[in-house]
């Protein structure tokens, strides 16, 4: 058994840390004050190599390994989760099912200026209608001649309005169920693609989560991803991927929480001493340290199974459930430990525990990671 | 161009903190990084590369763990490293570094050799001018900005007044300042490539052909007598910009302290 990072891990953890906090944190406050999508950001980790990190180099990534680029994703969400959650969209959702299914041809068009950070990708499954229900989406799209017809609208879409290049999920026979759902690569600008609502959310300001609108989309027919009817299944299973990125940004968010409290505990002084002297606040430290240790325990043991090509359905769930539910609790609890100071926006942690909120919820709620868990075990 | 740049890995003196008691570093625990200005040494290597082709060599002296700080400049895009490591090096003052490094550059093909102008644990400021003397080749210390006309450079250097410009012809040995550039930041891509495709060539003093006697401690003519730390005021803190800023800094800092 070895729990090491190799030293390679280790110098893109401390490459990455400082780039994230010299080039992505100072910025975190203001992103979030404006709603901005940081295109800076996105711009400066496209230079470092940051937006394929474990595809291919032929296929303009970074040719590197999985849990570096998890390691990535949890430095860059420490620094700023909305950032963070950009990175993980792009290269858990959107590159992935173009690398796993996607022809030479696709790869080449669409996964080469993905991977570089040349373009910027999305995954558009949910729908008003279909949000756990994922097979219950209403987009259609029809085959007529050479190209499909894509009607229907997604929400609540990361990345939508910025990104280039959307994977769209829609029925291409709608007497089917989950089987009826197929995978279409779509770009801005294909006639009838247009964005609707850009949502005002809680936290994570400065990513997008947007509704594509789909009125007679006109998608070429080399455009489909797999077969048809593979739809669902490419969903799930890159949504299991997206997982493990998801709970390396609710590790980030977390140790970002642990270590604000860390400092403030030494300086806050009362009763004529630092609060981190009583013994309340070491057990509340010493809880939320181990809650962080577990649960980055468990994202980077579902990362290694996947690097590994082991099965990491379950577990990309458990360290998605675990992970996030641990940064809602260590941020809401250093907003405890601030008191006034933390319910205000000077200092960061306010941020944070808005910004945690959402690991609960998206790509899968807490609730879903529990549906996925129970059938693994269950198996009924 | 064929580009020699000597690096040295330092603890991040940023980091290091005093023992109250024994008033000696805690080196424990304490991060190791490239020194910064052999880093402005080192980007600037590479920047010339970029432009006008040829190939960067990083050197650097010290123990095994000293692979970690080449594996960087590799990943920053050096294309060899060297790694002189022995036992018979260890203790070494800047005129034993100097002639160690100066064996090894003799070996290898260069235009240039670049140093940083000063390391951030010893402060000597000597490894570069001491390396030029060993190589019998003119030195420019202090460099802020280079251009380099056919066999030539012209380069400006820092004076406390001012700068100086000089025009030298290579080879010609350089020391970096952090005034000459902002070093980028390893790609992502860089650092696998560093690992996989780059090699780190170790090098002892046989392999290098040196006698040990004139290396590490007994090469070294400089004797450290005793260590002592000055007692130090209460640090204090100058601000500088327009009146706005300053007083908006120093309040920034009052409420960081919980004072106001």
């Amino acid at each position: 058994m070895d729990f090491s990072f190799t030293r390679e891990q280790e110098m893109v953890r401390k490459v990455v840390r400082e780039f994230a906090e010299k080039e992505i944190m100072p910025r975190a406050k203001e992103i979030d004050r404006t709603g901005e999508f940081p295109w800076d950001n996105v711009k400066k980790m496209a230079n470092a190599d940051m937006m394929g990190i474990p595809y291919p180099k032929e296929y303009g990534g970074a040719g590197g390994d999985y849990i570096s680029y998890i390691i990535t994703v949890e430095e860059i969400s420490r620094a700023c989760a909305a950032t963070g959650v950009i990175l993980s969209a792009h290269t858990s959702l959107a590159c992935f099912p173009i690398f796993q299914w996607g022809t030479k041809e696709q790869k080449e068009k669409y996964l080469v200026p993905l991977a570089r950070g040349e373009k910027l990708g999305a995954f558009a499954l949910t729908e008003p209608n279909a949000g756990t229900d994922a097979a219950g989406i209403q987009t259609t799209a029809t085959l007529e001649g050479d190209h499909y017809v894509l009607n229907g609208c997604k929400i609540f879409i990361t990345n939508g309005g910025a990104a280039d290049v959307y994977i769209v999920f829609a029925k291409t026979d709608k007497s089917q169920g989950a089987k009826g759902i197929s995978a279409f690569i779509v770009e801005k600008g294909f006639p009838g693609f247009s964005i609707g609502k850009i949502e005002e959310k809680m936290g994570i300001r400065g990513s997008r989560a947007a509704e594509l609108v789909f009125e007679d989309c006109i998608v070429p027919k080399e455009n489909l991803l797999g077969k048809e009817g593979e739809g669902f299944k490419i969903a799930m299973v890159t949504l299991d991927g997206g997982r493990i990125g998801i709970g390396a940004q609710a590790l980030g968010i977390a140790q970002a929480a642990l270590d604000e409290v860390t400092k403030y505990v030494k300086e806050r002084q009362q009763f004529g001493r630092p609060i981190g002297k009583f013994q309340g606040l070491q057990w509340y430290i010493a809880e939320m340290a181990t809650k962080v240790s577990a649960a980055r325990h468990l994202v980077y043991y579902a990362a290694w199974r996947k690097e590994n090509n082991l099965s990491y359905s379950m577990e990309a769930a458990m360290a998605k459930l675990f992970a996030s539910e641990t940064a809602m609790e260590v941020t809401t609890k250093a907003v405890q430990i601030f008191g006034g100071y933390g319910y205000t926006k000077d200092y960061p942690v306010e941020r944070l525990m808005r910004d945690a909120k959402i690991t609960e919820i998206y790509e899968g709620t807490s609730e879903v990671q529990k549906m996925v868990i129970a059938s693994n075990i269950l198996k009924m | 161009m064929d580009i020699i740049v000597c690096i040295k890995q330092v603890p991040d003196t940023s980091e290091v903190k005093i023992d109250p008691v024994t008033k000696t570093l805690i080196r424990e625990g304490v991060p190791s990084i490239i020194n910064p200005e052999d880093k402005n040494a080192l980007e600037e290597a590479i920047r010339i590369k970029e432009k006008y082709g040829g190939k960067v060599t990083v050197i650097t002296m010290g123990p095994q763990q000293a692979e970690e700080a080449l594996r960087e400049a590799l990943a920053m895009g050096a294309d060899e490293a060297y790694l002189l490591s022995d036992k018979a090096f260890a203790g070494a003052d800047t005129c034993a570094t100097a002639k160690t490094l100066a064996t090894m550059i003799k070996k290898l093909e260069y235009d240039l050799v670049f140093c940083g102008r000063q390391a951030i644990d010893g402060d000597t400021a000597q490894v570069g001018p001491q390396l030029a003397e060993q190589l019998g080749i003119p030195q420019v210390t202090y460099v802020k900005e280079i251009k380099i006309e056919g066999d030539s450079l012209i380069v400006k250097r820092i004076l406390e007044d001012g700068y100086e410009v000089i025009k030298v012809k290579m080879p010609v040995l350089l020391t970096a300042t952090k005034e000459l550039n902002t070093p980028r930041y390893p790609s992502i891509k860089g650092i696998f490539e560093a690992y996989r495709e780059k090699e780190v060539k170790i090098v002892t003093a046989s392999e290098l052909g040196i006698d040990p006697q004139e290396v590490g401690l007994k090469g070294s003519p400089t004797r450290v007598i005793a260590t002592t730390t000055p007692e130090t005021e209460r640090a204090g803190e100058i601000f500088t910009g327009n009146v706005k800023e300053c007083v908006q800094n120093l309040v920034q800092r009052l409420v960081e302290k919980h004072l106001i």
